[in-house]
C-alpha cells in the first residue's frame, strides 16, 4: 500500500502527530488537564472555519485560535489551570461563533463548506499533500522535543509545585509553555484526526500508560508507543476496509488499548488500582 | 416567509406566534430550559462539567446511529446518552473531575472520543443523512413537531420527578461527600442516578441546541446563578429564570435572522455569565 503517495504522506504525518499526542497526552493526564485539551481541540475547529471565512490558510486560523485560548486559560487560571466551568462556557461560546461563521460561509460561498466542515471536525489524514505532511511531521517533532527537553522540571512542577518553586523552577511559565505546546499539537493534529476526535489520541494512550506504570519515563515512552501503534494500526485497517474512516479506526484502537490496560492491571493486581 | 422586524415589539411577538413551528420551538425551548437549568445547577455544584460535555457529545453518535438504523433520532439521543452515563458511572465516583485523579478524566475523554468516532463511522456509512453533521452538532429549532414537544415534556417530568426525590440527599452528597457517606447516604448510588438524570436532560436539550452547544443552557445559567447566590432554592429559581431568558431571547432573535440559533444561545449564555462575574467578582471560598 506504500506505492501510493497519499498513503506515504498519511503515515509520515500520522506517525509524528501520534508521537506528539502520546507524549504530551501523558502529561495532560497526569496534570489533570484533559478538559483543557478537550476545549483546545474543539476550538481548533472554529479556527479552521474562521480562516476559511476570511480566506486565509486554514493553519493560520488553527494556530492563532488555539494559542490564544491556551494563553487565556493560562493567564486566567491559578497555576495556569483554568476553572472548568469557565473553560466550558467560554469554549461553548467560541463554538457558537464557529456555527455563525459556518452559516456565513455556506450562504456566501456555498457548496464546498460541507466538506470542509467534515474534514475539520473528523480529519482526513489521507488527503494531506506531501508539503503539508512534512510540515505536520516537523511541527509535531518539534513539540515532542520541546516537551521531552523540559520533562524533568515539568514533571517536578506537576507533582510538587511547592518544591519546584523552591528549586527555582518557573512553575507558572512552564504551565503556560505546556499549554502552548498542547495548543500547537492540537492545531496540527486537527488536520489528521480532526478536531472532535483528537482528544482520544491525547487521553487514551496517556490514561493507558498511567494504568500500566507509575514510573514517569516508562509511562512517557509507553504512552508515545501506544499512540503511534494505534495510528499505524488504524491507518492500515482503514486502508484495508474501505468503509472505515481512518480517524474512527485510530481512536477505536487507542481506546481499546486503554480498556485492555485497565483489564490487565485489574487481573494482574500488581498495577495501579484504577481504570 | 421573510420575517422582518417592526418597531413595535407587540407586533413582532404576535408575528412570532402565528407560525405553529415557532410555537412548538418556544414550548420545547421552555421545557428544555427548565430541565437543563435545574439539572445544570447540580452539575455546576458537583463540578461535573467535563462529564456533561462528554454526555452532550453522545447525542451525535446517537442521532447518526438511529438514522442509520432507520429509527427516530430522538430515540438515538436518549439511548446513547444513557449508555454513556452508565459507562462513565461505572468507572467509579461518577466521573467527578473535581476530586478526580487524571485517570478518571482520561476515561471520560476516551468515552467521548469513542462516541464521536462511532458517530463519524455511522455518518460515513450512511450518506443519506440530510443536512450532514452540522445540524446534529449545532442544532436547529425548525421542524420540531407536536409529538417531539410531548415526548420532551414527558422526559422532563420524569427526570425532574426523579431529581426532586433525590434533591436533599444529593445536595448533601454534592456539598460534602465524605460526611454524607459517613452518615449513611448511599453516595455511589446517588452518583449513578444523577448521571442518568443528567443523560436524559442532555439528550433533551441537545435536540434544540445541538450536541456541542448544550453548555449554553446546562452550565452558563447555573454558573451565573451560583456566582450571585449559594442558597439552593434562590439559586435554582434564578437558574431557571436565566435559562428561560436565554432560550426565549435566542429563539426570538434567531427567528428574525438568517443565522443559527446555536450562535445566539451560546452568546447570550456567555454574556450572562460574564455579567454575573462582573456583578459578583469574588469567588465564594468553597469554589476554590
Amino acid at each position: 500500500m506504500f506505492a501510493h503517495e497519499f498513503v506515504r504522506n498519511a503515515w509520515l504525518a500520522g506517525t509524528f502527530i501520534a508521537l506528539a499526542c502520546g507524549v504530551i497526552g501523558w502529561f495532560v493526564v497526569v496534570r489533570g488537564q484533559v478538559f483543557a485539551g478537550d476545549a483546545l481541540s474543539h476550538v481548533a475547529f472554529v479556527g479552521a472555519i474562521a480562516a476559511a471565512a476570511v480566506g486565509v490558510d486554514e493553519r493560520i486560523g488553527l494556530f492563532a485560535l488555539t494559542l490564544a485560548l491556551a494563553g487565556a486559560m493560562g493567564v486566567l487560571g491559578r497555576r495556569a489551570q483554568a476553572d472548568d466551568v469557565t473553560i466550558g462556557i467560554t469554549f461553548a461560546w467560541i463554538l457558537g461563533i464557529g456555527v455563525l461563521l459556518l452559516t456565513i460561509l455556506a450562504t456566501s460561498a456555498g457548496g464546498a463548506s460541507g466538506i470542509t466542515t467534515a474534514n475539520t471536525l473528523f480529519g482526513s489524514v489521507y488527503s494531506l499533500s506531501a508539503g503539508a505532511a512534512v510540515i505536520a511531521a516537523a511541527v509535531a517533532l518539534a513539540a515532542t522535543a520541546l516537551v521531552l527537553g523540559a520533562a524533568r522540571p515539568l514533571l517536578l512542577s506537576t507533582l510538587d509545585p511547592e518544591l519546584a518553586t523552591l528549586r527555582g523552577i518557573p512553575v507558572r511559565a512552564l504551565g503556560l509553555a505546556f499549554l502552548a505546546a498542547l495548543a500547537v499539537v492540537s492545531a496540527e493534529s486537527t488536520q489528521a484526526v480532526g478536531a472532535l476526535l483528537l482528544l482520544g489520541l491525547i487521553a487514551a494512550p496517556g490514561g493507558a500508560a498511567r494504568v500500566l506504570t507509575a514510573r514517569p519515563y516508562r509511562g512517557l515512552a509507553l504512552s508515545g508507543a501506544i499512540a503511534v501503534a494505534s495510528m499505524w494500526g488504524g491507518l492500515a485497517l482503514s486502508y484495508a476496509i474501505g468503509a472505515l474512516p481512518a480517524s474512527t479506526a485510530v481512536i477505536g484502537l487507542a481506546a481499546g488499548a486503554y480498556a485492555a490496560a485497565g483489564i490487565w492491571s485489574r487481573l494482574s493486581g500488581s498495577g495501579r488500582a484504577g481504570g | 416567509m421573510t420575517p422582518s422586524l417592526s418597531p413595535n415589539p407587540i407586533d413582532d411577538l404576535r408575528q412570532l406566534l402565528t407560525y405553529p413551528f415557532m410555537v412548538n420551538a418556544l414550548e420545547a425551548g421552555t421545557i428544555v430550559a427548565v430541565l437543563a437549568g435545574i439539572v445544570g445547577w447540580y452539575v455546576v455544584l458537583r463540578r461535573q462539567t467535563f462529564a456533561s460535555h462528554t454526555l452532550s457529545v453522545m447525542a451525535f453518535p446517537g442521532a447518526a446511529g438511529a438514522t442509520l438504523a432507520g429509527l427516530p433520532t430522538a430515540l438515538g439521543y436518549y439511548v446513547a446518552c444513557t449508555a454513556a452515563a452508565l459507562a462513565i458511572g461505572r468507572t467509579g465516583r461518577g466521573g467527578r473531575p473535581g476530586r478526580a485523579q487524571g485517570g478518571e478524566s482520561a476515561v471520560i475523554g476516551t468515552v467521548q472520543s469513542v462516541g464521536l468516532a462511532a458517530g463519524f463511522l455511522f455518518l460515513s456509512l450512511n450518506s443519506a443523512v440530510l443536512s450532514g453533521p452540522e445540524t446534529l452538532l449545532f442544532g436547529t429549532f425548525l421542524g420540531i413537531t407536536r409529538g417531539q414537544v410531548l415526548v420532551l415534556l414527558l422526559v422532563a417530568l420524569g427526570a425532574l420527578a426523579t431529581l426532586a426525590a433525590l434533591a436533599r440527599p444529593l445536595l448533601f452528597a454534592s456539598v460534602d461527600r465524605e460526611v454524607a457517606h459517613a452518615s449513611g447516604v448511599p453516595v455511589a448510588l446517588l452518583d449513578a442516578l444523577f448521571l442518568l438524570v443528567l443523560g436524559l436532560a442532555i439528550a433533551a436539550t441537545s435536540q434544540l441546541t445541538g450536541a456541542l452547544l448544550v453548555f449554553a443552557l446546562l452550565v452558563a445559567p447555573p454558573a451565573a446563578a451560583q456566582r450571585l447566590t449559594l442558597r439552593p432554592l434562590a439559586g435554582l429559581v434564578l437558574t431557571v429564570v436565566f435559562a428561560l431568558l436565554t432560550i426565549w431571547l435566542a429563539l426570538a432573535i434567531a427567528y428574525f435572522s438568517i443565522y443559527p440559533v446555536g450562535f445566539y444561545v451560546t452568546t447570550i449564555g456567555f454574556l450572562l455569565y460574564l455579567l454575573a462575574r462582573v456583578l459578583a467578582p469574588t469567588h465564594h471560598p468553597r469554589h476554590r
